[in-house]
């Protein structure tokens, strides 16, 4: 018997992954197809999540664990027929704003309801403002599409298609996600079935409670292995006028951890309040990387992570607060958490890195100051960009590299013929990775203009401005985020501003800090890093102590062509 | 005039497989790998087959020659002094990767390296832009100062990769240019040659590949054709590639890289014709070794292609731990299966097979040479699949305890299971793990395996194929005979190809049939042009394809055109081919969207080489069997009594019925009960569910 179910949940790990592979080469939006901000699940009949796909985005991990419950609720299990696919974008019941469409399919096997497939992606577009900070309440962020039936009984519902394609920037790259998020549940229950088939099942519960028994024991096993203690963190950020501060305290029980955040700061006036599942997800995404990395994400694998943060927080930001850009404060709550747990489990936990993604949404139309060209057009540019890593206990940080999201960038070639922006400038930002026995991960620099006969808006979503990523255990910062017009104009670090015809904007994107002191680390490395400019020769010396004599020698080296 | 004899060789990690064959005759011999001088070990396997043979080494007409040494040169990173030449603001485009992580949880990840140090990848002022267009032009003196700059360093070897040069070559033509007059001694790889692609990752790490093994490949392809003169061997030499085809000797000098996995590709190929023979449309062809297995989908006797591979995946072969390389690819799926996968057992008490592997030192625990976990071999030998005393042809005694012993420490004692439930389980995982990535495979290829008939070649595959075929419900397999060498026969059964592509987009909705007929002449001049310069006499044919997608969607399928098709291009045919294609792989079109083309194929080639069909073998009776064993029925969840049969006793259309296996040498084929194998005139084993054939 244990064999087989041995085989059944390795196979419907594959069978999440395929959904996930098929929303990919189907989908129409940038953040999807080449970023990989999206999820997939299956789920028993009682909404219970059973496997998910591991994609770029752990922010939508414990959010699609909770959202098929929602769907129950609101449509209704006695109005569930085969042919139906439901969907949403309500950030408090999906996955935490109104750019991301959760779409859920039931899933019937010979006539009988078994349980559910999910899917979520980031779209470019929904409306609105457009994807940035400036909302004062969700309702300007955009086009809500409560809990509803996209497809009943095989029928889309044009009238929802209409109404969408009415309220958007780019309609038919939206419906066609909607149709690839469709299509990506569709596989999965073509493949369960087949499973059904072979396995000669009739229902889910037999496997369903082999998964979540093994997952709850083995997560409930490692959070005893840890010692009984807690722990307070805080972190301060930059918000988008004030600073905020997020404070948690973790507690190791006998059979579960709590992590609570009390005393971070209340709602913000603009767009980076954070509903309470994308909080639970990073927080329980880091507690996870820590203690139990390799145990698949199910609902009984999430569960002994108890997370809570007091209602009417930026970490529990209740409807109808504006939550478009969650990601860049959810995004720092790791740092945070890791803040508190580097006192229970000393030596394991990384330094902090640039935490949030470094996105920016870019808005082109035809030049205003002068007569625009005739091939000058309207377009939505999103691209995500990420800053470098905070160093490990025994490892540098990772270069320009995502911690914790995992979504990729866009190559700027595709960026490049998705609408008329220019890449300039995307490379490693050399002495931006914090000095350390293990030196932070490196960020990077970026420009970005239009091409002739255009303007534009950019929405800008950086934080780390005023707060670089703080060294551990006598590693020093990393490299704070900075950003401005090529002709010197100061920009903000979030909101939406205006870039002249000509103009471009000059970005240098925050890297992560370094572990601990500088005099300790391997003056190998020291040099290595020099020979590939990660560090400039005044790093080297003021930092390192590195002797003019060697920086002069690996310069020497450098020029002829030598590498390490 | 009789025809000539021809030579196939294959360099793998372990051995150099040398198959020298006319017509029906064929000789063949394993000989270690040397990797110091690759050459010395086709030489010696030369000598012994000719000697098995009786040729002269002047008899032989054509050397067909697969290599794995692009492959480790990649791995290991053993390449030249290489330098990258790319736009300036873009130096870190190959470190940089897609900026995330392959694995998610491991906050103890090691990224790979890149191929080039920072400091070896220099940059020029230079920018064309999405549309083509010049956005800043190239400084011919810039150029220089470099070109000069580089001499003075000392390199071997030059990439250059700038941005949109797959829509605009001129920048990378110039930097050619100049460096053949300032740096004439190193070689130079342009992405607009090697890959032109868009997405820069891809393209620029596949120049960089290109030009980090072009010294030592096209040192070791000269050296290779002098010695191979020096033994009397002055036929023309040439190469198998990635894809499945054949290229001369001077073009995989010039595109190493092309080279990458062209021993798996030459057993999809032997799979190939192995299908042909049998007259069968849809083949899965399964090759299991010691360390991987690999998957390949074979429809109409032609393996599929793709357009991106990973090589030197790092991490478990977890896919992003590797390099991307964007070469025509034999579309396969390889994973860490084999007989020498490890098992252990993990925090959820789940077993885990591979990718690591016992290597042949010390092997599995059963070689009985200090390995103490259990293997995927181990479990074989509990199960009953090897005798323990003929493994190998018998040069290697299995030892039954030591292998009970590991399997019962590492995975009976943590599950509370016993010795053989433990075997079973561990041969379940690994059962499980390749039909996945069989299962993966075919859904991304919008395939239905249950209509598949598997071949099953390599020395586990035949262990493994039955219960392998029952979790994929595929319900026929077929076991060829010199499955051991399959790949280096595959080299001879390759035909000559070359596909061109173009990338140029069109909109249905601004469809130019001249446009396109002209565009179609250029490819197949030029696709047929290189397959005449390999074969002058050969008929030629012409294959034409077309990349489609919605507007606005970033990823392609491929759409078959017919040469009419192609000859009259109409926009309402092409729509139709392509919501066919597209329904078939995503299951619903999307309404009211506009279609675009992005790429343009022709692949031209000469006719495989004629096969000769199998006849059918009317039944003769039952085959003799040479005794009994207990042999474990996965499906069955216990052990049956099943008898033994010798394969080389095997006459044409003679039966075997489960529960039974058939011995060799190398290998044994394993028979579930409600299985019948039959032996086909070809020394094919046939292996069918049922009652009958």
């Amino acid at each position: 018997m244990s064999v087989s179910y041995q085989v059944m949940w390795n196979r419907l790990i594959s069978v999440v992954e395929e959904q996930a592979q098929a929303l990919v080469r189907t989908a129409f939006s940038t953040s999807v197809r080449e970023a990989g901000d999206l999820s997939a699940g299956v789920y028993d009949d009682q909404g219970q999540m059973l496997a998910q796909a591991v994609t770029g985005t752990p922010g939508h991990v414990n959010a699609m664990a909770d959202a098929v419950g929602h769907f129950i609720r609101r449509i209704g299990r006695e109005n569930m027929y085969p042919g139906d696919v439901y969907i949403t974008n309500d950030p408090w019941e999906g996955t935490g704003h109104l750019h991301d469409i959760t779409v859920v399919t039931p899933s019937f096997y010979r006539d009988s309801f078994v349980g559910f497939f999910a899917c979520t992606a980031h779209i470019v577009d929904i409306g609105g403002r457009g994807f940035g900070a400036d909302a004062n309440s969700v309702y300007e962020e955009g086009l809500y599409i409560p809990i509803m039936k996209f497809a009943d009984r095989g029928e889309v519902d044009q009238t929802l298609i209409r109404i969408v394609r009415g309220n958007v920037r780019e309609p038919d790259q939206l419906v066609g996600d909607i149709y690839a998020l469709a299509t990506c549940n569709e596989i999965g229950h073509r493949r369960l079935t087949n499973m059904m088939d072979e396995f000669a099942l009739t229902d889910l519960s037999g496997i369903a409670a082999y998964i979540l028994e093994n997952s709850r024991r083995a997560t409930i096993e490692r959070i005893a292995a840890l010692p009984r203690e807690t722990a307070s963190g805080r972190m301060e950020i930059d918000g988008y006028d004030t600073p905020i501060t997020l404070a948690v305290k973790l507690a190791v029980q006998d059979d579960h951890m709590t992590c609570d955040f009390t005393g971070t700061s209340g709602v913000d006036k603009k767009g980076i309040n954070v509903p309470h599942v994308y909080t639970k997800a990073y927080a329980c995404y880091a507690l996870k990387c820590a203690i139990a990395p390799e145990i698949p994400n199910n609902a009984a694998s999430l569960a002994p992570f108890v997370i809570s943060a007091p209602e009417g927080s930026i970490l529990n930001a209740p409807h109808p607060a504006p939550v478009a850009l969650r990601h860049v404060i959810g995004h720092l709550i790791p740092d945070t958490v890791y803040d508190a747990l580097d006192q229970i489990l000393p030596g394991r936990i990384p330094a902090e890195g640039a935490g949030s993604l470094c996105n920016f949404q870019v808005s082109l139309r035809p030049r205003t100051d002068a007569p625009a060209p005739p091939d000058a057009v309207r377009s939505e540019v999103l691209m995500f960009n990420s800053g470098g890593s905070g160093a490990r206990s025994t490892l540098d940080g990772m270069n320009a590299t995502a911690f914790p999201s995992g979504v990729m960038t866009m190559p700027a070639e595709a960026t490049e013929h998705a609408g008329p922006v220019i890449i300039w400038r995307k490379e490693l930002r050399p002495d931006s990775g914090g000095a350390g026995r293990y030196r932070g991960g490196l960020g990077q620099y970026m420009e970005v203009g239009a091409r002739e006969g255009q303007e534009f808006d950019i929405s800008l979503m950086f934080d780390r401005v005023d707060h670089p990523a703080r060294g551990r255990h006598g590693g020093h910062p990393g490299g704070p985020t900075n950003v401005s017009l090529d002709d010197q104009t100061a920009m903000r670090g979030k909101g939406k501003q205006f870039v002249p015809h000509g103009r471009k904007v000059m970005m240098a994107f925050p890297g992560g800090a370094g572990y601990g002191a500088p005099s300790d680390r391997d003056p190998a490395e020291v040099k290595r890093d020099l020979a590939r400019g990660y560090i400039t020769p005044e790093t080297a010396a003021r930092d390192y102590g590195l002797s003019a004599q060697d920086i002069a020698a690996v310069a020497e080296a450098v020029r002829k062509g030598e590498a390490e | 005039m009789t025809k000539p004899w021809r030579l196939g060789v294959d360099i793998g990690g372990t051995f150099t497989d040398v198959v020298l064959e006319r017509g029906e005759t064929r000789a063949s011999v394993k000989v270690l790998t040397t990797y110091g001088a690759p050459e010395d070990a086709i030489l010696q396997g030369i000598r012994t087959v000719c000697a098995q043979a009786g040729v002269a080494p002047g008899e032989i007409g054509q050397v067909i020659h697969g290599t794995t040494l692009a492959t480790n040169a990649l791995i290991e990173r053993r390449g030249a002094k290489t330098a990258l030449i790319t736009t300036q603001g873009f130096r870190d485009v190959i470190e940089m990767r897609t900026e995330s992580r392959f694995e998610q949880y491991d906050l103890n990840l090691k990224l790979p390296e890149p191929l080039l140090p920072r400091q070896r990848r220099y940059t020029l002022p230079e920018r064309i832009g999405a549309r083509g267009e010049v956005l800043i032009p190239l400084d011919r003196g810039a150029v220089a100062a470099l070109a000069d700059e580089l001499a003075g360093a000392g390199y071997d070897s030059v990439a250059v990769g700038f941005l949109h040069s797959y829509l605009n070559e001129t920048h990378e033509r110039m930097v050619a240019e100049v460096l053949a007059e300032r740096l004439p001694g190193a070689m130079v790889s342009l992405s607009c040659e090697v890959s032109p692609q868009m997405r820069e990752y891809e393209r620029f790490n596949t120049v960089v590949a290109n030009a980090y093994i072009k010294p030592l490949m096209k040192s070791y392809l000269t050296r290779l054709k002098g010695r191979l003169g020096g033994e009397g061997l002055d036929c023309p030499v040439f190469l198998m590639h990635s894809g499945g085809g054949i290229i001369s000797l001077e073009n995989a000098a010039e595109f190493p890289v092309r080279l990458v996995e062209s021993g798996p590709a030459g057993g999809a190929v032997f799979a190939a014709d192995i299908a042909a023979r049998h007259g069968l449309d849809k083949v899965l062809s399964f090759d299991m070794g010691g360390t991987t297995a690999k998957i390949c989908l074979i429809k109409d006797q032609t393996p599929r292609t793709a357009r991106v591979f990973e090589v030197a995946r790092s991490y478990r072969f977890k896919k992003g731990s590797g390099m991307p390389i964007s070469i025509p690819v034999i579309d396969m799926v390889e994973i860490g299966a084999g007989g020498g996968s490890l098992a252990h057992v993990d925090a959820m008490n789940q077993i885990r097979v591979g990718p690591e592997s016992a290597g042949s030192e010390p092997g599995p625990a059963s070689y009985g040479r200090g390995g103490d976990r259990p293997a995927v071999t181990d479990a074989d030998l509990l199960l009953g699949r090897l005798d323990p005393q003929n493994f190998a042809g018998g040069s290697i005694a299995l030892h039954p305890d030591r292998a009970a012993a590991a399997l019962q420490s590492t995975l009976g004692d943590r599950l509370d299971m016993g010795t053989e439930t433990a075997a079973f389980g561990l041969s379940e995982v690994v059962d499980e793990n390749m039909a996945n990535a069989a299962r993966v495979h075919a859904v991304e290829n919008g395939e239905d395996l249950s209509q598949y008939t598997m071949i099953a070649f390599g020395g586990a595959a035949p262990l493994h194929a039955a219960r392998l075929c029952q979790k994929l419900g595929i319900s026929r397999f077929l076991v060829p005979p010199g499955a051991g060498v399959g790949s280096a026969i595959g080299f001879l059964r390759a035909p000559f190809s070359f596909e061109a592509t173009r990338s140029v987009y069109m909109r249905l909705g601004d469809f130019d049939a001249a446009v396109i007929r002209a565009l179609f002449a250029e490819l197949a001049g030029e696709a047929t042009g290189f397959v005449r310069s390999c074969d002058a006499t050969a008929p030629i044919g012409a294959e034409y394809k077309v990349y489609m997608r919605y507007t606005g969607q970033g990823w392609e399928i491929p759409v078959p055109l017919t040469a009419e098709e192609a000859a009259h291009p109409d926009a309402a045919v092409f729509q139709t081919r392509f919501e066919a294609e597209y329904e078939k792989l995503f299951a619903r079109t999307v309404q009211g969207l506009d279609i675009e083309i992005t790429v343009w194929a022709v692949n031209a080639a000469t006719p495989s080489p004629e096969t000769v069909p199998v006849p059918q073998s009317d039944e003769t009776g039952a085959a003799v069997a040479t005794g009994t064993r207990s042999l474990f029925d996965p499906a069955l969840g216990k052990p049956l009594a099943a008898s033994v049969t010798d394969r080389t006793t095997l006459a044409a259309g003679q039966t075997v019925t489960g529960p039974a296996v058939i011995t060799e040498d190398e290998t044994s084929v394993i028979l579930p009960a409600g299985m019948t194998a039959r032996a086909r005139a070809d020394g094919c084993i046939d292996i069918r569910t049922g009652e009958d054939t």
